[in-house]
């Protein structure tokens, strides 16, 4: 058998692990695009992703921001929802029976305006068999009185870390906002404090402008930017905490086709979530794996894990 | 819920700033219900990078180009050029591609009644034809047709070769009757006051409609504009102030998911805002 031949016979493996948990492949969705799963559904088998992420969780439901919540602006989108969600309790009642029929692993997106609240939920989610891991969500920019504070002081992100790390019993995600000096003083602190994974980059603080108007787009004042807008920041933030971490990094920022989700994975993501390409098409989300698939054919890369951190420097 | 690239059948400007597009839709004919809409992408790079959402005007057969061929589905939209995506939408031709995502929303309760009553303001016409197709069936059915001058009054005829008795009114009385679409429909309450009332149009237009209803105890259902990003219920930007909703204890309806119809008693008319020009966007739901 020829070279060709065997390259034809078998597809390329695009599983990978992160904090010992094995995805089938590196692709999943960024918390607050997709909803609790069920709005995707129709679109393509959930199974196909590499996780399924949740819209992020509090203990009490919240009702989210006045009107108007999003703005379209060049290349992106900014928003501020304002953490509306259904809270943890409602999650477990009416969400989880529709994700418990997939077998692709439920990462639970979470977030509490207290360190009790962040430490009860933790424990909350300790409780759930059907949660393979959680994301703590320390960068929301969008509530006063939420993330803010934990995600841009590093001894405070130590601090709600480890105190949810000796709650939680499964595999811990820290996601960090980009909207700091430095990002690897954060990520470091984050993974001192025992964060088994780290997920970057959150959405960037914009503001629009109405001129006709002179007013504000968001009534929110600001807002967080997404979309392709951000991506070459994103890029950047992902190599700088890659190099400055022992822990597994996931990429985030603007990912909208395969090319892109790959310069994550280049720089050293281990895997790559997808947000606001969600919204623009329901099922861009197996048409990057697909993607992922043609590339390691057409690179004669057997393994994602060859492409992951394979970034040439001069 | 379909979602694909797909062709353009045709684009005519119907009166000025006012087009109707007709779409290749396999699978919308049966599956499209009054009130629902559709999602277009109308380029494929960045600019504008969300799809922009359009209630579906009707669904039909087109003959197939050969015989044996199964009959071709379409969806047919009547837009307003307001934004950046409408403006790339009107210059697109037979042939062009668009990535379509559809149909989307909940649709129109419909109820049987002896008398109904559709009012329709400017491009809020939309979605009213669909369910006139179907309202015509049980009972007798009034269009009430207001805009500002005769070039917002739409398809009218439409209607009327559905069996529809239409009445329309202009702010300036370029075309029918000058004043505004409201003052007919408070005339029509006082004749057929155990009539069914739909409606969809500009806010304060919706909002006079409901005030009228309200006092005299009418059954109405709104169908609401709104800028959205998703179109299925997962990035909440869309949302309106349901019924109840306070400063301190919001409570607020996916427009796209739980909507775009609404039964005017769900929602909480003293703060309701439009959909599209409240938030700078350029862009609402026809």
């Amino acid at each position: 058998m020829n070279d060709r031949n065997r390259e034809n016979s078998k597809q390329p493996s695009l599983a990978v692990e992160i904090a010992g948990l094995r995805l089938k492949n590196p692709v999943m969705p960024a918390s607050g695009t997709f909803g609790y799963g069920q709005e995707y559904a129709p679109f393509f088998d959930l199974d196909e992703l590499g996780a399924i992420v949740t819209k992020g969780l509090s203990l009490n439901p919240k009702a989210g921001n006045p009107t108007p919540r999003i703005a379209e602006t060049t290349s992106g989108m900014l928003n501020a929802i304002g953490l509306q969600n259904v809270g943890v309790e409602a999650f477990i009642r009416d969400k989880m029976p529709f994700l418990r029929q997939y077998r692709t692993p439920v990462i639970a997106n979470f977030f509490g305006n207290s360190l009790e609240e962040y430490g009860e939920m933790a424990r909350r989610l300790s409780d759930l068999p059907e949660v393979a891991a959680a994301e703590l969500n320390i960068s929301c920019p969008n509530v006063k009185k939420g993330g803010i504070v934990f995600g841009t002081d590093p001894q405070a992100a130590a601090e709600v870390v480890s105190l949810v790390r000796r709650h939680l019993s499964k595999p811990l995600i820290v996601k960090l906002t980009p909207n700091v000096t430095d990002i690897t003083v954060m990520a470091r602190a984050v993974e001192e404090a025992g964060a088994d994974a780290i997920c970057c980059i959150n959405t960037l603080t914009g503001m629009a402008v109405d001129v006709r108007r002179r007013s504000l787009r968001l009534a929110n004042l600001t807002g967080g930017l997404s979309g392709p807008a951000i991506r070459p920041v994103a890029v950047r933030m992902v190599y700088q905490v890659v190099q400055a971490v022992k822990v597994p990094v996931i990429g985030v920022g603007g990912i909208t086709k395969a090319e892109d989700a790959l310069e994550f994975l280049i720089v050293g993501a281990r895997a790559v979530q997808v947000g606001t390409a969600n919204f623009v098409d329901p099922q861009a989300m197996p048409k990057i794996v697909a993607g992922l698939q043609q590339y390691c054919r057409e690179q004669r890369v057997d393994d994602i894990n060859d492409v992951i951190g394979s970034l040439q420097l001069p | 819920m379909h979602n694909y690239n797909t062709t353009i059948l045709s684009n005519q400007e119907l009166s000025p700033g006012y087009y109707r597009m007709r779409i290749l839709a396999p699978g919308f004919v049966a599956a499209s219900k009054p009130g629902q809409f559709l999602m277009i992408r109308v380029s494929g790079g960045l600019e504008p990078l969300l799809r922009r959402p359009f209630g579906i005007f009707r669904t039909g057969f087109l003959p197939a180009d050969c015989e044996g061929l199964p009959d071709k589905e379409y969806v047919e939209i009547l837009y307003k050029v307001i934004g950046s995506g409408t403006r790339i939408l009107k210059d697109l031709h037979q042939g062009d591609r668009v990535e379509l995502l559809g149909p989307l929303g909940n649709g129109f309760d419909v109820q049987p009644a002896a008398e109904q009553i559709l009012v329709g303001g400017g491009i809020g016409l939309v979605p009213l034809y669909m369910l006139a197709r179907q309202l015509v069936k049980t009972g007798n059915v009034r269009l009430l047709m207001g805009g500002r001058c005769r070039d917002d009054i739409l398809a009218v005829t439409e209607f009327e070769r559905l069996g529809v008795a239409t009445y329309v009114s202009t702010d300036d009385g370029s075309l029918g009757e000058e004043g505004l679409v409201t003052d007919v429909l408070q005339r029509k309450l006082d004749k057929f006051p155990q009539a069914m009332v739909y409606a969809c149009g500009p806010m304060p237009m919706l909002r006079a409609v409901h005030e009228l209803c309200d006092l005299r105890k009418v059954p109405l259902q709104v169908s609401l504009e709104a800028f959205m990003a998703c179109g299925v219920g997962a990035c909440l930007g869309c949302v309106v102030k349901g019924a109840g909703h306070t400063e301190s204890d919001p409570h607020y309806l996916c427009t796209c998911k739980e909507g775009p119809v609404f039964r005017a008693d769900q929602l909480e008319w003293d703060t309701l805002e439009a959909g599209h020009d409240e938030c700078g966007c350029e862009e609402g739901e026809a």
